[in-house]
């Protein structure tokens, strides 16, 4: 098989991070290949490279065996390179055919006619039931998806390249876009698919390239892998899928939810309670309740009905700083908008809840050595990469951003955790990490209610679950008196019929 | 403390990239400032030499680059706390004249104050009526989510009418012009240089600047008031109370407006004048973005506007070139600052080059 991409040797630093080491890349002409790794491993800078976006300290690259240098996207687009990424770009008060010609023609007069039969022929081709003239607005994710595909092969690009395609479809929707892949494939287009996701590598990838911090681990041909391979390349050693969890009693209640309405346009309540040294799971799909759940439990919404208490104290009406001085430890769901602040450093981000508080803050002055050394500890028992607690905290990958806030939350000894999706973005070095942390907490005689759309992780790290439909809790019980098909059912709407 | 510490109160190497961008900004300005120099036919190289000369050249010059540099440091930080918090001031012009007016008005009402009371007495006046004055749009939007844009414009025209009102009726000295009785000597702010306008306002400027950083930087105070302005529902959910901030961002912000207004009627004035200020609230903002909302970069960027207007003062008198091109430079500053991603661009470009 002719080569179409050859990346050799490429290097890329930023400050303080080697971003490509020595990378060498190779994608043959007309294959699915995966580039898996966790994140922050180099996968985009990668992409970024070949797209001319980055410019590399060291390396060439080579399509359809001639050398070139890109120097930007559209030189990239020339080129035959085309990128679809994860976050949509199109501008959604236009139409699917406005959208696809932006900026392409250099006619005087634009000739939307023409432009329209050859796209509704390109969508033809490859099947997109599409319709052209709809405003991106009225279209579904995976619709727009399909623009983004349509756009970048009627700028005639050979070579496509998916940055986490998957991320932000339904499982309905995934199965159309493996489809659409193999179709380019079928069609002679050479399609690179930017992962974390093993299942998925494993589903559709022909070939499969592993980076890790930086460097180019392995390719492997998918005959002869496997996930558990992978998973082992992608993170340096053996990864845990299964965790023993140990029996252990249960203390005293701690947080306890009575008559509890979380979506205000349906008269249902809930009941729950979480005791010490157990972890609580609540299961479903999103938008069923969980989130006014969380902001309620932390006072960022208020309660219309029903009673919230903490340690046998009511908290329905304080605020939220009273509640966190009560001890709990929070992870927000939305971490971009509730956990962090992503242009201050990793200090000032540590500091959040705590920064009125002794040592870190003494008549009003902040006291810089000891949140120096805090955070500092943080970085390293967290295992955070970085060179110091003086970094932005965007430069930092979600997976260590996400391990900033647990070791703010978690390093000022709560007494109850709440964990909204914990783990959701991440990849499995920085998810088996956070398990075994919440595991440790549930060891170390702490409360914990983990509000998680992932029915794995629920699963795996709970004592007991409880169902969450349209604000209503569907059942609420042992983990060992679900069976993992009921849990599927409930969390559908569908009552199960059996014992009560 | 290394320079690069001072100015990366919260990122150092971001702020380092803004100072490049402030700096490359004013450059591209005065480049521009010069070929229409050229145009007019004159030499771009005697225009500058004649401004720098103005605004530097003698004590006595600088003393008057200083004494305008003075005004643009409290509004540029007025507007840079306000903007810490992710509100945008374009009060500060009402409010410094709230703060001008009523430290005269304590100033001849107390008179009878022991002479080392009466300046502080004064000058605490002005303040806390621009503290009110800039705190009512704050509230307002922490209780009812007005826009603080909408309101401190219209209490702009609110300020500098009433202040106008007052200064042409109940206290209106004898005479043809809209001023107060000049105040008692003991409330006059001391002259740093003799026989020029330049008061101890300057010190009282640079304490506010660093005062500024301080509170921002090294307070919970103030570290409240950026998280806010940084991410609100991030600072709502680690406990912080929004609505407070708000308030107490936008009342923090109207008191140092006030000062500007405060030291130019206790300083320069010795009395309040009827529309005296040629805009030192709007400049104020103009600063603050220039100065990259940091104390000091404010500080830095209001000397730089202080200069370019004494500097083009005797441009206009020693050359045929205008006062206004001074505007212009101005306004190009502001506009490649303001348009960040021309400059970004073009650092970019040279970067891969």
């Amino acid at each position: 098989m002719p080569l179409a991409i050859e990346m050799k040797k490429i290097t890329k630093k930023f400050p303080g991070v080697m971003a490509n080491d020595k990378v060498n890349f190779n994608v043959e002409k007309g294959e699915i290949h995966s580039l898996l790794g966790e994140n922050g491993a180099g996968k985009t800078t990668l992409m970024n490279v070949l797209f001319g976006l980055y410019k590399p300290e060291d390396g060439e690259i080579f399509l359809e065996g001639e050398k070139v240098n890109i120097k930007s996207p559209k030189q990239a687009l020339e080129k035959g390179l085309g990128m679809v990424h994860q976050h949509f770009m199109l501008v959604n008060r236009m139409t699917v055919l406005e959208n696809i010609i932006l900026g392409m023609s250099n006619e005087l007069a634009l000739n939307k006619k023409e432009h329209k039969r050859s796209i509704n022929e390109l969508a033809e081709k490859y099947d997109f039931a599409i319709n052209i003239d709809e405003k991106i607005e009225n279209l579904s994710v995976g619709m727009k998806q399909r623009v983004e595909i349509l756009k970048t092969l009627y700028r005639g690009a050979e070579i496509i390249i998916f940055d986490e395609p998957t991320a932000v479809l339904t499982p309905g929707e995934v199965e159309e876009l493996y489809n659409i892949l193999n179709m380019l494939r079928e069609q002679g287009k050479t399609v690179i698919f930017i992962t974390h996701k093993l299942n998925e590598t494993m589903e559709i990838a022909d070939r499969i390239t592993v980076l890790r911090n930086g460097k180019k681990v392995s390719t492997e041909k998918k005959e002869n892998t496997n996930t558990n391979k992978l998973a082992q390349l992608m993170v340096g050693r053996e990864v845990d899928f299964e965790v023993d969890i140990k029996e252990k009693d249960p203390g005293n209640e701690i947080l306890k939810i009575k008559n509890l309405e979380l979506l205000s346009d349906r008269s249902e309540t809930i009941d729950l309670s979480v005791h010490q040294g157990e972890i609580v799971g609540v299961a479903g799909v999103e938008g069923n309740g969980q989130l006014e759940l969380e902001e309620m439990i932390m006072g960022l919404k208020k309660v219309e009905t029903g009673h919230i208490s903490l340690s046998n104290k009511e908290i329905t009406n304080t605020s939220t700083k009273e509640r966190k001085k009560m001890r709990i430890a929070y992870i927000p769901s939305d971490r971009h908008n509730r956990a962090v602040f992503k242009n201050f450093t990793i200090k000032e981000n540590i500091l959040l809840g705590y920064h009125y508080k002794s040592p870190f803050c003494k008549n009003h002055i902040i006291q810089e050595e000891k949140l120096r050394e805090h955070s500092e500890k943080i970085i390293s028992d967290y295992n955070v990469k970085t060179p110091n607690s003086g970094q932005l905290l965007k430069n930092l990958s979600g997976g260590n951003q996400q391990k900033v806030v647990l070791g703010r939350e978690v390093s000022q000894k709560p007494e109850f955790v709440l964990a909204a999706q914990p783990t959701r973005g991440l990849d499995i070095g920085a998810i088996e990490y956070i398990h075994n942390l919440l595991l440790d907490l549930r060891e170390d005689n702490k409360g914990i209610l983990l509000i998680s759309a992932d029915l794995n992780e629920v699963i795996k790290l709970s004592d007991r679950i409880a169902v969450l439909y349209e604000g209503k809790i569907m059942a609420f019980k042992d983990k060992k008196n679900f069976t993992r098909n009921e849990i599927g059912m409930l969390m559908a709407g569908e009552m199960v019929e059996n014992e009560v | 403390m290394k320079f690069k510490d001072i100015i990366g109160g919260i990122s150092r190497s971001e702020s380092v990239k803004d100072v490049y961008i402030s700096l490359f900004s004013i450059l591209l300005a005065l480049i521009i400032g010069a070929f229409l120099i050229f145009l007019i036919g004159s030499s771009p190289l005697q225009a500058f030499t004649v401004m720098f000369d103005g605004a530097f050249g003698s004590v006595s010059n600088i003393a008057n680059t200083l004494t305008k540099t003075i005004p643009l440091i409290f509004t540029g930080l007025a507007v840079a706390v306000a903007f810490r918090c992710g509100l945008f001031n374009i009060g500060a012009e009402g409010q410094l004249y709230l703060g001008a007016f009523f430290s005269v008005l304590t100033a001849l009402k107390f008179s009878f104050l022991p002479a080392f009371i009466l300046l502080p007495v004064a000058i605490l006046g002005g303040i806390i009526s621009g503290m009110i004055w800039g705190g009512i749009p704050g509230f307002l939007k922490a209780q009812f989510g007005t826009h603080e844009v909408v309101v401190t414009v219209m209490m702009n025209y609110i300020g500098i009418n009433i202040t106008s009102y007052l200064v042409n009726y109940p206290f209106k000295a004898e005479g043809w012009v809209a001023q107060t009785d000049i105040i008692p000597t003991a409330a006059i702010l001391p002259k740093l240089i003799p026989k020029t306008q330049l008061s101890a306002g300057l010190i009282v400027a640079v304490i506010a600047a660093l005062a500024v950083y301080f509170l921002l930087w090294k307070t919970d105070i103030g570290y409240e008031i950026r998280a806010v302005g940084e991410n609100p529902t991030t600072a709502e959910s680690g406990g912080i109370n929004i609505k407070k901030n708000i308030s107490l961002a936008m009342a923090i912000s109207g008191g140092l407006a006030a000062l500007a207004g405060v030291t130019q009627s206790l300083g320069v004035y010795e009395r309040f004048i009827d529309g005296f200020s040629p805009g030192y609230g709007f400049t104020g903002i103009a600063v603050a973005v220039l100065g990259r909302n940091h104390p000091l970069g404010v500080i830095l960027t209001a000397l730089l506007f202080g200069a370019l207007e004494t500097g083009a003062l005797k441009m206009d008198r020693v050359t045929e070139i205008s006062n206004d091109l001074v505007i212009v430079i101005q306004g190009l500053v502001i506009l490649f600052v303001a348009a960040p991603e021309i400059i970004r661009s073009i650092l970019k470009r040279r970067e891969s080059q």
